[in-house]
């Protein structure tokens, strides 16, 4: 379904030429969960915006080709990219507290993707906006839709964030760090919520974290990212029990090891064994 | 056990009274703070309604009419016929501060609406969008600045003559850079928010993540300075007014009647009291509405 080719970007300032992805090719199929992970500044968080069209000013584009099914996404125009996001592709990022317009109500911000996208009459969106929010298990959609993003625990403004993003049904989520702001408990929760959405949708996450552990618990396949190339991908299992790389090595045992014993170290374990089983 | 008894006295008085100090302190603060909070907006609405309810209460009806001239109570101190007096023509002054008050409200609200409107929108997309196109028109907007208001209201008078919507048009151009530069900056504050991101990243064009998704966010801030450019037009109109460039007559404006009255100071002073006693009332309340929107909704930054 995405198929990035040689994908190069460098930042051009007073410095000096900085190159922050470097010929990075991937493929993402239907309804598959691809994990990147890699540290901050590997070239994780610019590869997944650039693929949602929001490079940023200062970097410019050396090569590549983001293909979206049979459309080129760099060869667009702004207009026929805003075409894209929201409807074809979505993004979430980290900041749930932040994320969400301060002075609109959670139904504005939800819908905003409907309004801009489809041709729906008022009552078809309040519809789809409440069936959003019940996607995302969010309780009393219709109290919900009236409140304000700071009546809102962080948890419950991702999850609104999370359903603003998938109101339109896009075939691709990109979700940058999406749980990195979040306690455990809610974290968890995030991750089962997003396999479910791919389940239930057939909706295709590429998901971006630092976070092996997170990244092992949710993705069928990983890249690993460090200074913006592809060091090292396959499936979560092979990358976790069989690291080809120093790197990937490093990473793993920068898992804290007070994880063994808890309950992450038995997920961990239980999902590997679910694999070899 | 008489040392522990000590030592817990001690200690208990001593934490009781930082405690307690502590407390107290933050107590007073707080309440004076909120209080003061409270009395800015409540006050500033109040005043204002009642100030622009007379005034437009002034549209529709007068006590006497604002030109009959009646040679029986020229210059007649303040009474229960006429509650401000009379002037040297025999007008009666409190009709013509209402009549005087409402072409000041007008341009004043004029003003804002053409200087406030254009520097909205020339602050959001310079603000928004940065680069040349930002240098661009900060650079026109700086040399608009640079003249004093009262020199571009005259060069704008002399070349279109004057009136009540000449000095509107004059003041409102003058009055352009002010909001265009808060505008601007408010809007470069947002530019960078994640809520702004989030708006691109479903596809929100530019003029609707402006005017939909950034504009209510800055509302305090915007309504609090265009309180205080009410209050700028007021006193530059009352300036212009006063200078003869402003208002013509048989107009009433405040500015004219408070440069009318000087010649009667000693044998009229209402004359001059009146007319300046509502302006500086008009401005005080706007003025404090203005802070009070500051406090009440602008809060927590």
């Amino acid at each position: 379904m995405l198929k990035v080719e040689n994908l190069s970007i460098h930042f051009e300032d007073r410095g000096g030429n900085q190159e922050v992805v470097k010929n990075v090719s991937f493929a993402l199929q239907d309804s598959e969960i691809l994990g990147i992970v890699g540290e901050s500044g590997s070239g994780k968080t610019m590869t997944a915006l650039t693929i949602a069209g929001l490079l940023k000013e200062e970097a410019i584009l050396d090569s590549g080709t983001i293909w979206l099914d049979e459309r080129e996404l760099l060869s667009l125009t702004a207009k026929e990219m805003r075409e894209v996001q929201g409807k074809e592709i979505s993004m979430i990022f980290q900041e749930p507290m932040t994320a969400l317009n301060p002075t609109m109500r959670i139904e504005k911000q939800v819908e905003e993707a409907l309004v801009l996208h489809t041709e729906l009459s008022k009552e078809e969106r309040r519809q789809k906006v409440l069936k959003a929010l019940e996607d995302v298990e969010l309780e009393h959609p219709k109290q919900l839709c009236r409140k304000y993003p700071h009546e809102l625990s962080g948890g419950m403004r991702q999850r609104v964030m999370i359903a603003a993003a998938i109101v339109c049904r896009p075939k691709l989520l990109i979700a940058d760090e999406p749980t990195t702001a979040l306690d455990v408990g809610t974290q968890e929760s995030i991750l089962k919520l997003l396999k479910k959405l791919n389940q239930k949708y057939g909706m295709g996450i590429l998901f971006i974290s630092h976070n092996l552990r997170v990244v092992n618990e949710l993705c069928s396949r990983v890249l690993v990212m460090k200074d913006g190339q592809i060091i090292e991908g396959g499936a979560a299992e092979q990358i976790f029990q069989n690291p080809q790389t120093e790197y990937t090595k490093e990473l793993i045992a920068a898992i804290p090891s007070r994880m063994k014993g808890s309950r992450f170290y038995d997920l961990l374990k239980e999902k590997a064994g679910e694999r070899d089983a | 056990m008489d040392r522990k008894s000590i030592n817990g006295t001690k200690k208990g008085k001593t934490s009781s009274i930082l405690s307690d100090s502590g407390k107290g302190k933050g107590v007073r603060r707080n309440a004076a703070g909120s209080k003061l909070k409270g009395y800015n907006f409540t006050f500033g609405v109040t005043l204002t309604v009642i100030m622009v309810g007379l005034i437009i209460l002034g549209f529709f009806w007068t006590p006497y009419d604002t030109e009959a001239m009646q040679g029986s109570v020229k210059l007649n101190a303040p009474s229960l016929a006429h509650i401000f007096g009379t002037d040297q023509f025999g007008r009666d002054v409190f009709s013509r501060v209402l009549a005087g008050a409402g072409s000041t409200l007008m341009i004043a609200v004029g003003t804002i609406v053409i200087g406030g409107g254009i520097g909205i929108l020339v602050g959001a997309i310079t603000g928004y969008a940065g680069g040349w196109l930002d240098e661009g028109l900060m650079r026109i907007n700086d040399a608009v600045a640079a003249f004093p208001s009262v020199l571009l209201a005259l060069v704008i008078i002399s070349i279109w003559g004057t009136g009540k919507y000449k000095v509107m048009l004059a003041l409102g151009i003058a009055f352009i850079p002010s909001f265009a530069r808060i505008v601007r900056g408010e809007f470069m504050r947002c530019r960078e928010e994640d809520y702004v991101t989030s708006a691109k990243l479903i596809g929100v064009s530019a003029p609707r993540i402006l005017f939909v998704h950034i504009l209510p966010n800055i509302l305090p801030t915007l309504l609090s300075s265009l309180t205080i450019g009410f209050n700028n037009a007021v006193i530059q109109e009352a300036g212009m007014s006063y200078l003869g460039i402003g208002v013509q007559p048989p107009d009433a404006s405040l500015g004219r009647m408070l440069s009318e009255s000087q010649t009667y100071l000693a044998s009229g002073p209402w004359c001059a009291i009146f007319p300046g006693l509502f302006l500086v009332l008009l401005i005080l309340g706007v003025g404090m509405l203005g802070e009070g929107i500051l406090d009440r909704f602008g809060g927590g930054r």
